[in-house]
Parts: structure tokens; sequence; C-alpha cells
């Protein structure tokens, strides 16, 4: 009996397993077949670069949404928050150029204020929602008010450019390329490697995981609870610091326009990865496939007649919720 | 609505297993056998209850309890046999529809919606309707004339999040009777119930009984059994053992035949007390407003110190306040003569205090992940080599504990959830063992798991203050601290009322403190400290 019960458990056990793991990977095959199959220009390298490169921002910031859906929080104040150390940056470097001559170093500056911006921002988001006992959902509503509003502000209802004497120093930020490989491209993975390290093989990680599973289970496991969900806020804030240092080059510019609904394209990226967004369960890898797949999905829509660019959001809402269901194994229980 | 044929011929079968009243059960099972996948756990099992009967249902955990409980109730289906309803046979709709034939399962874990009142609670699902609108004053009414048939003091529009859990335990009764139930099947109803509220429930229970209704009682607490049912049946491993009246069976019968051997000595020998053995921990006026008044008790090296009390006296919070789950208002704790105050739980872990909570589900352990996850969350710290895990050392550290604990699992991939209550405990005493604590509390380590399995956890606690770990053991269990501890502190709402050894510990002197009737007054200990 002991034998058969095993061998129950282990089937069920890593079905389950193939499914969860390789389920997104699978829909984006099926996603660059269906891409291929509408034109064949899609499968060539200079296409393939472009969707990784514009996939960088929302996959750096969904890196960061993977570690606070994790632990069960949610932060909708990305986009917003992208769009003010954008600003700021923007503000800060003009302004230095009548402190100093060299444009990298007023770069280095421009970089350090968004990291540092970065930092305080999703300490507050988690400060506000630990300390202050108030749900995840509210405080970054809040925030992401607040954020967008001073862009808004700083801009003064326009738009920030960039000094074009610097822009031409940052360009390489953006349309660089390291060994061949754009440079969005192999910022994003090393954020993504060290974020699957993080997650999946520190106690950091592991910690996230408890309190996303059971929050009263980490407390009576020693784990702290308030500081560890801080420190996923300020991992979130860090990311779209990251993500910032690499857009701004892209138009030079910030206004209240920009990053709008990156907070919701993020959160689909790791829904479709195949976090459970209640929290417990996180997935570095189905994230990036996430972000991939729904840069992919406007990038099939360019490159073709068949649909209308317009539907992308509406294309993008389909494949999230079908995604889900998926997962959920809903095709299983049918009737 | 009843055959008399099928009536006849279940007679027959059921010749050996008949009640004495020798009446058409109520609700029958016949040669019930289930199977999960290829996995059998049950294996022909005859079962019955008559109306104004409790037949009691014992067994180890893992005997198959639950699963014949839910066939009864429809929530499973029988891999074969058949279930007969007043003689006739039938098959039960799932997913607790067969509450609308009259059989309703009152689960463990309550199903109430927490923050709608009582009244919305009953009638949850088939609220009365006038129109397009639910009748409320209808509602109100059956709701009140249930409430008041039942003697209960909660009114119909309280908020059940408010109600304690005794309360709501008879919310589940009265939505029970609402439905008109013939049969209630009730899991472990005492389980979370004080001495006194489960006085009040068994009072229900007969008058339930004597209007008609038949009950089936799953329990670990076995004089309970004794004292409620009429008839008994143990189950081990899926086999049904015996099925008798039961005054024939002592409580000693019954836990013989449900482990199959003999549990003479339930408790270790207590090793002798050292009384010049050095305090570990010194607690002096420990204070929490409102919950805890000035509590002062010393812990010694290697030493078992009971903590007894009705469930709400304040031992859980006394000691979630010292080991920094709890903030406290006043008072001092020392660790090995050392003035300590832990603000958070890592804080004393890394001192070497350890502690079990009551709350296996709720706050132990992490029921969808694995056992090795769960092995390592509290010492996580000592499975890190530069910064990362080390997985290796933690499947050494599951072999370990599994040997160690004897955590009987199929396979060691499977989500923690899936675990038998008893080997869960194990699994949760393994996890705060993996410290390798000097002090360790803990809290009800024995609750709703099976007599094989507490034997084992005994064991345990007592090899650990052989060794010389100092060990708190809070239970409201009365053979328990008496059999383990070799002092017992006794609290009562919120006061320490009295420190028992040698011969004072006894369950009558024990519920004197308990129960305020000896010991000091609150009157009196706050007289004697200002703030």
């Amino acid at each position: 009996m002991q034998t058969l019960l095993r061998k129950k458990a282990s089937q069920a056990g890593t079905k389950a397993l193939d499914f969860k793991t390789w389920g997104p990977f699978l829909a984006l095959i099926a996603l660059m077949v269906l891409g291929t199959a509408l034109n064949t220009s899609f499968l060539s390298e200079g296409n393939i670069a472009n969707i990784l490169t514009r996939c960088a921002f929302i996959g750096i910031i969904a890196i960061g949404a993977t570690f606070v859906i994790t632990a069960g929080g949610i932060d909708l104040s990305v986009g917003a928050m992208a769009a003010v150390i954008s600003g700021v940056m923007i503000i800060l470097m003009n302004a230095l150029m009548t402190v100093f001559d060299s444009a990298s170093l007023i770069i280095a500056c421009g970089i350090a204020a968004s990291l540092v911006l970065g930092l305080l921002a999703g300490a507050v988001n988690g400060l506000v929602t630990t300390r202050g006992k108030i749900e995840a959902f509210i405080v970054t509503l809040g925030t992401m008010g607040i954020f967008r509003s001073l862009v808004t502000y700083f801009a003064d209802g326009g738009t920030l450019s960039l000094d074009f004497s610097i822009r031409g120093a940052y360009r390489p930020f953006y349309y660089g390329e390291v060994l061949g490989i754009p440079v969005p491209v192999l910022v994003f993975a090393v954020v993504a490697l060290a974020g699957w390290v993080i997650l999946n093989r520190t106690a950091f990680g592991r910690h996230c995981r408890a309190i996303g599973s059971n929050e009263a289970v980490a407390r009576y496991s020693a784990v702290q609870v308030n500081r560890v969900k801080t420190l996923t806020y300020i991992v979130q804030g860090l990311c779209v610091s990251l993500a910032t240092i690499i857009y701004v080059p892209r138009l030079g510019s910030a206004s209240s326009s920009t990053g709008v609904l990156w907070e919701l394209e993020a959160i689909a990226a790791v829904i479709i990865g195949g976090t459970v967004l209640k929290g417990g369960s996180g997935r570095i890898g189905g994230t990036v496939i996430g972000a991939i797949m729904l840069t992919m999905i406007g990038n099939i829509l360019n490159l073709t007649d068949l649909i209308s660019n317009y539907l992308n959001g509406a294309v993008q809402g389909v494949i999230i919720i079908v995604a889900v269901w998926l997962q959920r194994g809903g095709w299983k229980n049918k009737g | 609505m009843m055959s008399g044929q099928a009536a006849t011929a279940a007679d027959q079968t059921r010749a050996t297993v008949k009640s004495e009243a020798g009446s058409i059960p109520l609700l029958s099972a016949r040669h019930i056998s289930k199977s999960f996948g290829e996995i059998q756990v049950l294996f022909g099992i005859d079962f019955d209850v008559c109306a104004g009967e409790v037949h009691a249902l014992i067994g180890e955990n893992g005997a198959g309890k639950s699963t014949l409980m839910k066939i009864l109730s429809g929530y499973h289906q029988p891999s074969s046999g058949k279930l007969l309803q007043n003689g006739t046979e039938i098959v039960l709709p799932p997913d607790g529809q067969a509450e609308d034939l009259g059989i309703v399962l009152i689960h463990q874990e309550f199903n109430l919606a927490e923050q709608l009142s009582v009244e919305e609670n009953i009638f949850l699902g088939r609220e009365i309707r006038k129109g397009w609108f639910v009748d409320r004053a209808e509602m109100r009414r059956q709701t009140e004339d249930i409430l008041a048939h039942l003697r209960v003091d909660i009114s119909a529009d309280m908020i059940v999040q408010d109600l304690s859990v005794s309360q709501k335990q008879f919310v589940e009764i009265a939505r029970a009777l609402s439905r008109q139930a013939r049969v209630l099947i009730m899991d472990e109803p005492t389980a979370v119930l004080t001495p006194d509220e489960t006085a009040a429930f068994f009072e229900q229970i007969r008058a339930l009984r004597a209007a008609g209704t038949g009950i089936v009682l799953i329990s670990h607490k076995l004089d309970e059994v004794k004292e409620l049912a009429d008839r008994v049946t143990v189950l081990r491993d899926g086999h049904q053992i015996i099925t008798t009246p039961a005054r024939d069976l002592s409580e000693d019968d019954m836990a013989r035949h449900m482990v199959g051997r003999d549990l003479s000595d339930m408790f270790p020998p207590k090793n002798e007390p050292d009384y010049d053995a050095p305090k570990v921990l010194e607690v002096q006026n420990l204070h929490v407003e409102g919950e805890l008044d000035h509590i002062s008790f010393d812990l010694r090296k290697g030493e078992i110190l009971g903590f007894a009390g009705l469930i709400g006296s304040g031992r859980s919070a006394l000691f979630e306040s010292i080991i920094g789950l709890k903030q406290r208002d006043g008072g001092t704790v020392r660790l090995n003569g050392e003035a300590i105050s832990f603000t958070s739980l890592d804080q004393a872990r890394d001192r070497g205090i350890s502690y079990l909570t009551k709350d296996r589900k709720g706050q132990g352990l992490l029921l969808n992940a694995g056992l090795r996850i769960n092995l390592t969350l509290f010492a996580l710290k000592q499975f890190e080599r530069r910064g990362l895990i080390d997985e290796t050392a933690e499947e050494e550290a599951l072999e370990r504990a599994v040997r160690r604990f004897d955590i009987r699992v199929r396979d060691r991939s499977v989500d923690v959830g899936a675990l038998s209550g008893g080997n869960q405990q194990k699994l949760l005493l393994g996890k705060v063992l993996e410290i390798d604590p000097d002090i360790l509390i803990v809290d009800e380590p024995t609750r709703g798991i099976d007599v094989g399995t507490k034997q084992q956890i005994y064991n345990f606690i007592a090899a650990l203050a052989a060794e010389g770990k100092s060990i708190v053991l809070i239970s409201s269990e009365m053979p328990e601290i008496i059999g383990m501890s070799h002092r017992v502190a006794v609290m009562r709402s919120g006061h320490l009322t009295g420190i028992l050894s040698g011969d004072d510990i006894e369950e009558h002197e024990i519920m004197r403190y308990a129960t305020g009737l000896k010991g000091t007054s609150p009157a009196s200990a706050k007289g004697g400290n200002s703030h």
C-alpha cells in the first residue's frame, strides 16, 4: 500500500509541476510559431532583438513585481514611479550641466539619483504598508496618484526634455550593444538571473514565499515579516530605477504620459508566468517569458494586417485570461 | 418513501451491527469500500445510525474516519457498497447537498461566513424570499426560535467573527437544525471547547438525541465517547475492528482496539526533578494590560513545567509576550540570569528558545508547501552557506527528522497539507527542534492527534527534558499535565493562581486553582503592584 501511495502521489506531483513550469514556455513557442507563419521576417535577428529590447522595461519591473506578489503584496505605483524618476533624472541632469563639464559625470549623478529615488519610493510603499497596517493595494494606489501628479507638476503639464548635449553621451544605455547584445537585453538578463537566485536560493526568497503562503506561519517561524515585506517593495523600487535608467535615453524626455499602464503590464507578465496573484509561489523564469509574450503580441500585430494594431490590448487581455485558466487546470474539470 | 422489501433485506444484512432499538436506521452504510486511485482506504465497512442514538466513530489518524464521514454525507462517493436512508438505497448528492436530505456534516473547521450575522449564516444559500427580496422578519423569527430551543446566549444579529469558538459551534448546530437535520455528523466537536462549554454542548447533544436525531460523533477524547455515546465503532487502517454498545467497552478497551496494542503506559516515567538545577528562565511581574496580571514564575534546567488552565486563561499570551510575539507592558524576564526583552521571535530563537504553536494549521505549517521547506523555515539561518540556502543540507535534515520523529509519509514531495494530523504535528515538532533549543515551549502539543502519536510525542518531550532541556508544557488535557509535569502552574483569566508540585499535582487540586476556588484572588494580586 505504501508503494502504491508513493507512486500515485509522485505521478500527480510531476504532472502538476511540468505544466506549471513549462506551460508559459510552450505558450511562448506557440506564439512564435504563429508569428513566423504570419510573417517570415518575424524570426529575423533584427526583429527578435527589437522584441527583447522593447520588453526589457516591463520585464525588469516585472522581476521586482514577482517578489512583491510572491510575498502576498501588490505594487500599483510602478508606472507612475518610473515617470517621476525619469522626470527628476532629467531635471537633475539638465541642472548639473552648469556645475560639471563632463557628460559622463552628469549621467553618473543621474543614475545614482535614480537608484536612490527608487529605493526611497519602494521604502515608502513598504513601510506605509507594513508599519501603517494598510493594504498594499490602497497604499500603492495612493502613491501612484502622488507620483503621477508630481511628474505632471514638475513638467508643468508638458514635457521634460533632456538637454541634447547629454543625450548623445547617454544614448548607448539604450541603443548600445555589448558583444552584439543590446544593452537593455543584457540588463534584463542580469536582473532576471539575480532575481532567480535571490528568490530560489536565498533565505530572503524563501521568506517571501512563506509570507505569501501564510503570514501567520511565517511570523511564528521567526521570519521578520515586516522587514521582508518592506524589502520586496525596495527590490521593486530598484527594479523600476534600473528600467528608468535605460528608458530615459530612449526618448530623452518624460511627461505625465510616461509609463502609463506599466504597472498592469508588469503584473500581467508576472501572472502569465505562473506566479499566483495571492502569493506564496513565484516564478522568475515565467515572468521573463510573460514579459516577452506581451511585447511579442504587439509585434506580431504590427507585422500582420490580420488584426488591427489597435486591438493589441484586447489580444493581450485574452492571452492573460487564457493563460491563468490553463494554469488553474480549468481545462481539466470541464462540466 | 420507504420500500418494505429493501428494509427487510437491509435488516438481514445488518443483523451483526444492529442497534439495540432494532428500528430501521436513519442512515446506514453497507460494505462500503473506498479507494483513491490505487490506494484502498476503507475495506467493507458496515455503519449505521438510528434515530435517537449517538454513534461514536473512533480510530487513530489515518484510520479512515474522515473518509467514512465524507461518504456518509455525500462529499465522497463509495467505490463499492451502498448507502441506505430509512432503509431505501440512495446515492447522496455531492458538495453538501445531502443537507437537503437531512444529513448534515459539521466540519472541524467551521463553514461559517465570518463577516455575516448569525441569522445570515443560518439561512445562507437557502434564504427565505418574499418576491424579489429576502424575508428578514421570517428568518429572524425562525433563527430566534432555534437559538431559544438550543438555549444558547447568542442573538440573531451578532456577527460570527465576534463569537467565541463554542458559540460558533452552536451556530453550526443551529444551522443544521434549521435544515431539519435527521442525521448530524460531527467531526471532533469538542476539540476547541473548554470544559464548561463542553458540558453545555453535551447537554445540547443529549437534547437532540432525545428529540430523535441520529448523531455520528468523531472524537479523540475517549472519556467523552464513554460519557456520551450509545454505540461505538472502532476503525483501524481502514478496517472495521468492532461495533458495540458503548457500555461494553472501557476507555482502555477503546484505546487498545484503536492501536491494536496495549497502551498501559501512556506516559513515560518521570525523571526525578532536580530542585537545585539552575534557573534558566525567571519571570517577574510580567504584565500585559487587559490580558496578563503581574505573573511571576521560574523555569529550571531539565524540568517540565506544566501550564494548566482553561482555554483563554492567558497561557499562550504569557509565552508569546516572553518570546517577542506580543508586546508586554511591564515586568522582567531573565534568561540564564540576564534580563532580556525580545521584540521579535527571531531574537528568542537566536537565544535558544523554541515555541510550538497550538494552531498547527494556522500558525505552524505552510500547508501548501513541502516537508523540507516547512522543516527548515524556523532554523533557515543554519542552512545558509555564503548567503545561499544549502538544499543538500536541508534534505539531510529532513532525512534525519523523518527517522527521529517517525514521520510516516508516502512521498516526501507531497504538500504538508496532505499529511495526517499526527504526522503534521511530528513535523512541526521537528521544525521547532531543528535549532536544538535549550528551552522548548509546547502549546497543546497533542491537540487533535491519535493516541499512538500522542504517546510518541510524550516520549520525545520526556527525553528532551532528560537531556537537560527545559520544557514548558501548556495543555488543556488534564491527564497530559499530570502525567508529564514536574511542577504545574495554573492560570485563570490572566492570573497565575498557583504553582503545584509533588503530590499536589492532582486533578481536583488543579481544577480548584483553574476555576478560582483556590489561589491568589485577582484583587490581591493587583493590590501588590502599582504602575
